[in-house]
């Protein structure tokens, strides 16, 4: 079967489907080209090091959106136990590009939002590729509420390519409905816990993608455009995604630096799909520490630490005193 | 992928976009409505607050202006004036931002999109916002957020109503994320302003679109579009180029809007202000729920 490459992994790809082939040789030739397997396979290790150790932010929103990236459902399955998943906005329909639900997190019982991937093209039709129409956020904020009501803390998974650019979607409010969700989250009294886990495009992304604390993947990127959409109105459409990308500064380590998000959770090279296992069990453990840490805070001071949270970023001065730097929060 | 469309030349929109980024009045007599294409005198459009009496095309305003109009003389208390945006990212598109903001200051004599303060509109006291769209498309980066919060927070402190007319492209693309979380913060302080039992009136005007469409300008009481005006989401170029259909001819008009149930009412520019005061006449404050 043809793998999914992107041009970066390309010549790391060809050398992985040579070395498959040699192994598929029969018994009696394998002896003879031992040798040349081994060295393929040293070849190969040095070649995923340096394809993937220093990647550009355009790779990283490449790796992000990977066709077989682990999507929330993989994680809910992972993570937690007892997922009891909860369907519709009672307004109009179920929106497939966000799932919910009640779930366990070893013991401690939270409600479930993500947006929703799928797997195969089948799937992604089904989910509109992640993609949220309003209903989704109404769900979402449907949730959100339910949550508040019985006390349970928040986990939200954030993996969008952005609001749905539709004729429908205009037409139901989605701007509205973002706003709305953005309103709801900030005066939620249960801890909000994000995770970023690929893509974070745009409106449709922070709609569930604020609150107490904010994980990425490493590999993950969160954007206020996407790179193509930056370079056809700040580049006329003459300039190149990784300079967008590069520019937009939409990466894990960048958002760290300037205090955007909390924590990062490493990938194996490659990114996630490489080894999904090993991140879920990776992220679990952050979300257990995530999850202890804002429980201990009383209710009111949850959420004035979220307001101030917020409050803290911008990058600005007053114009005559230039020397008095407003910085993003550290 | 919504944002700032109107930043990029398209052959349907040209004649509104022009309008927007040129604003406009010659030197010459008269000049050509965008509306209906007809010749009118300058003197005739002023007088009629940037109104086509032929065919009821809204000019944009700047912010000043729009502020003249809807608030009491010598009311205004301009607020936060001198606030700059940095340059967080460093960033160089086509264009260097740095270059970006010193030609919108150099334009249009502000600061930044926005113009907040304090004024009376009818007697009422309120916290007011206006955005400037000639300023890099009234987009909101740290200081639209910042302004506005402050404004929020002002007005929930001193028991205010709050007004805002918003014209904008989006989210401002230069400031990355920074940008994109003026959205919540922005939301959030609304969030505590409505929570107080306080009124927000919000006038959308020609074009309310992007991410500022989905953050503090929907969260209004009372959501008011000027006629015809832009408002929506998604760009419509966007939206064609996934589709792959023409749209409809009113898509994302403030008529459209209204059909759907997403604005309250429109308003002609010169009923605006009697119908906010009329409004605010309602929207008493009752001691809140804090």
């Amino acid at each position: 079967m043809k793998r999914f490459a992107y041009d970066f992994e390309r010549p790391l790809v060809e050398l992985e489907t040579k070395l498959e082939e040699l192994k598929r040789l029969g018994p009696a030739e394998k002896e003879d080209i031992a040798t040349q397997i081994a060295y393929l396979e040293n070849q190969i290790q040095r070649l995923r090091v340096r394809t993937y150790s220093n990647l550009t932010a355009w790779q990283k929103v490449q790796i992000a959106r990977h066709p077989d990236r682990p999507r929330t459902s993989d994680y809910i399955e992972a993570i937690f136990t007892d997922f009891i998943e909860l369907h519709g906005d009672r307004t109009f329909s179920d929106d497939f590009a966000i799932v919910g639900g009640f779930a366990r997190l070893d013991d401690a019982k939270v409600m479930i939002i993500g947006h929703q991937k799928g797997r195969n093209t089948k799937e992604n039709i089904a989910r509109n590729f992640g993609m949220p129409h309003p209903e989704g956020y109404r769900k979402a904020m449907r949730l959100m509420k339910m949550a508040n009501k019985f006390g349970l803390p928040l986990i939200t998974f954030v993996d969008t390519p952005g609001a749905y650019p539709g004729v429908g979607a205009e037409e139901r409010g989605q701007a509205v409905a973002i706003a709305q969700s953005l309103m709801e989250i900030s005066m939620l009294e249960v801890p909000v816990i994000v995770v970023n886990i690929g893509e974070g495009g745009s409106g449709g992304a922070l709609a569930i993608g604020f609150g107490d604390w904010i994980i990425m993947l490493e590999n993950s990127y969160y954007s206020v455009i996407t790179p193509e959409g930056c370079v056809s109105i700040l580049w006329d459409g003459e300039g190149r995604t990784e300079d967008a990308a590069e520019s937009l500064g939409l990466t894990a380590d960048k958002l760290l630096e300037i205090g955007i998000i909390d924590r990062i959770v490493k990938e194996p090279l490659g990114g996630a799909h490489y080894a999904p296992a090993l991140v879920a069990r990776e992220l679990k453990k952050e979300l257990i520490e995530a999850l202890e840490s804002v429980s201990k805070v009383s209710t009111e001071s949850l959420i004035e630490q979220r307001y101030s949270r917020l409050r803290q970023i911008g990058y600005y001065a007053n114009i005559p005193d230039e020397s008095e730097p407003l910085g993003v929060k550290s | 992928m919504p944002i700032g469309e109107w930043f990029k030349k398209e052959k349907k929109r040209d004649s509104i976009d022009q309008t927007l980024t040129k604003r406009t009045v010659p030197d010459g007599v008269w000049e050509k409505c965008s509306g209906c294409d007809e010749p009118i005198f300058i003197k005739e459009l002023e007088r009629n607050l940037m109104v086509c009496s032929k065919c009821n095309y809204h000019f944009p305003l700047s912010a000043y202006e729009r502020i003249n109009h809807l608030t009491d003389p010598n009311s205004f208390d301009e607020l936060w004036e001198d606030l700059s945006s940095g340059d967080p990212l460093g960033f160089v598109g086509r264009r260097a931002y740095t270059d970006s903001l010193a030609s919108a200051k150099n334009k249009t004599g502000l600061n930044e999109a926005v113009v907040c303060g304090q004024a009376e509109i009818g007697g009422h006291k309120v916290a007011i916002g206006v955005m400037d769209f000639r300023f890099i498309g009234g987009s909101m980066g740290s200081v639209v957020g910042e302004k506005i919060t402050r404004m929020v927070e002002l007005a929930t402190e001193e028991k205010l109503p709050i007004v805002t007319v918003s014209s904008s492209g989006g989210a401002r693309m230069q400031e990355g994320m920074i940008s994109l979380m003026q959205m919540a913060k922005t939301s959030a302080a609304m969030a505590r302003h409505s929570r107080s039992g306080l009124p927000y009136i919000s006038v959308l005007s020609h074009p309310t679109s992007g991410g500022v469409t989905a953050s503090f300008p929907t969260l209004a009481d009372i959501i008011i579009a000027e006629p015809k005006a832009f408002i929506g989401f998604a760009g419509p170029r966007v939206i064609e180029q996934t589709l792959k259909q023409r749209l409809p001819k009113d898509f994302q008009t403030a008529e459209f809007n209204l059909a759907h149930g997403m604005v309250d009412m429109i308003v002609n520019r010169f009923d605006m202000k009697r119908t906010i005061v009329r409004l605010l006449e309602y929207l008493e404050f009752r001691g809140g729920a804090e």
